[in-house]
């Protein structure tokens, strides 16, 4: 079947079989590797991208639901050369150990943070609710939201 | 995952159509749990018949006073609603504690009561709260009626889910003991204080969803916690697993319809 979406702000096709999921028409066929599978079982939250601004784990999505909509992965989230701020924090807070675990963190914080720009650390541990971290890193995971929760809160104000 | 056709009706009609022309095919709402399912190859359907292009499904309506919600609405949508915050808003909580963010961005109300899993939250709220379920044969399934065993339902093979009516009720509220990894309840009540009486509902105990008569007449004549301090459970029916036996169960029923309770103020 021919499916065409958009991936990164780019416009992409292929042909999948129905029964292809999305993180292997990512994975698989755009090449795009930072979408991780960690579980297959749809309990880690490795795989999660957005599609349409929502985050989604890609392993329990089919290639074919996601025809025609706007997808977005790891890859796509640095802007001009630029890190996202959430990237940046992960970074400076070393917010992953293996690292396994970490474009599925960002990219669901990424959504809270769309939705709730001042969540409490309640609230992000809440959120995580579908991102394991086999490391347990949660702690400086959870201080890397917030940080960068804190830095785009500041750029926005810097924008107005 | 073995390999299917796929199909992407655009009205509840063709979707129908094509359900009763193709009988080994399955409906796909949200996947949050058939996707899995299928991965898992525990299901082998000829096709996939996928309801997320039928505008008909979805939405958020208020009728008679209370709620008629589309049957394609993602559980994101009924707990971030304002009118269902507002109209019943238990509902809206127990929406938010579904699974994660990312199955509620992606799990349906229609999908969740169609498979009745066990340990679902949603079939607690239908039947605590005495909904009705519409279908695409124009039938009205009473929630008393609708939930008849574990993974069972009043529907028919070819028969689709279009929405769900729920009454408001004077107060309800919902307390769920979630296994820490699945969030599926361990045990689940959902309590509710209607114009035809109290109802209360049990999910994650016992094989199906069911009405918890005991504490239902406990509350009826008085709506305090202290009213469901002399019931007691029986665990005969009760599941036993490696989460909980069937006595903890049974003890959590009467502690979650106190919190239940609690919640609905």
């Amino acid at each position: 079947m021919r499916i065409s979406m958009t991936v990164n702000g780019k416009p992409v096709s292929g042909d999948v079989e129905p029964r292809t999921l999305l993180v292997e028409f990512l994975r698989n066929h755009l090449g795009l590797t930072g979408t991780h599978v960690g579980c297959d079982t749809s309990q880690c939250g490795c795989c999660v991208v957005h599609v349409d601004g929502e985050s989604v784990k890609s392993c329990t999505m089919l290639a074919v639901q996601a025809d025609g909509r706007s997808v977005t992965t790891i890859e796509g989230l640095a802007k001009d050369g630029e890190l996202h701020p959430l990237q940046k924090a992960f970074h400076e807070h070393h917010g992953l150990q293996c690292g396994f675990c970490t474009p599925g963190m960002i990219m669901s914080a990424a959504d809270l943070l769309n939705r709730n720009p001042d969540p409490s650390e309640q609230e992000v541990r809440e959120w995580l609710e579908g991102n394991l971290c086999r490391c347990t890193g949660y702690h400086n995971i959870v201080k890397a939201i917030l940080a960068a929760a804190q830095s785009m809160r500041a750029m926005a104000r810097a924008a107005e | 995952m073995y390999a299917f056709d796929y199909f992407r009706p655009s009205t509840l009609a063709e979707a129908a159509q094509l359900l009763a022309s193709n009988p080994e095919a399955k409906l796909l709402a949200g996947g949050q749990t058939y996707i899995p399912t299928l991965k898992q190859r525990l299901a082998k359907p000829s096709a996939l018949i996928d309801l997320a292009h039928i505008a008909e499904l979805r939405g958020i309506s208020e009728e008679a006073g209370g709620l008629t919600i589309g049957a394609m609405t993602r559980h994101a949508e009924v707990a971030a609603s304002p009118v269902v915050k507002r109209v019943i808003p238990a509902l809206a909580a127990l929406a938010e504690e579904i699974g994660d963010p990312q199955v509620r961005n992606r799990g349906t109300l229609g999908g969740s009561i169609a498979n009745n899993d066990p340990a679902a939250d949603y079939p607690a709220a239908v039947l605590g709260l005495g909904a009705t379920v519409r279908t695409s044969k124009g039938r009205a399934i009473a929630a008393d009626d609708f939930f008849t065993g574990m993974f069972e339902t009043a529907l028919e093979p070819d028969e689709i889910i279009t929405a769900v009516h729920f009454p408001k009720p004077e107060k309800a509220g919902y307390a769920k003991f979630p296994n820490p990894a699945s969030r599926y309840a361990i045990v689940g009540v959902f309590v509710a204080k209607t114009a035809a009486g109290v109802r209360v509902a049990v999910t994650g105990a016992a094989p199906c969803v069911f009405r918890a008569t005991a504490i239902e007449q406990a509350l009826q004549s008085a709506w305090s916690e202290a009213a469901i301090d002399g019931v007691r459970i029986d665990p005969a029916n009760l599941n036993s697993d490696i989460h909980a036996s069937a006595e903890y169960r049974a003890h959590l029923i009467t502690v979650m319809a106190k919190r239940a309770l609690r919640a609905a103020g």
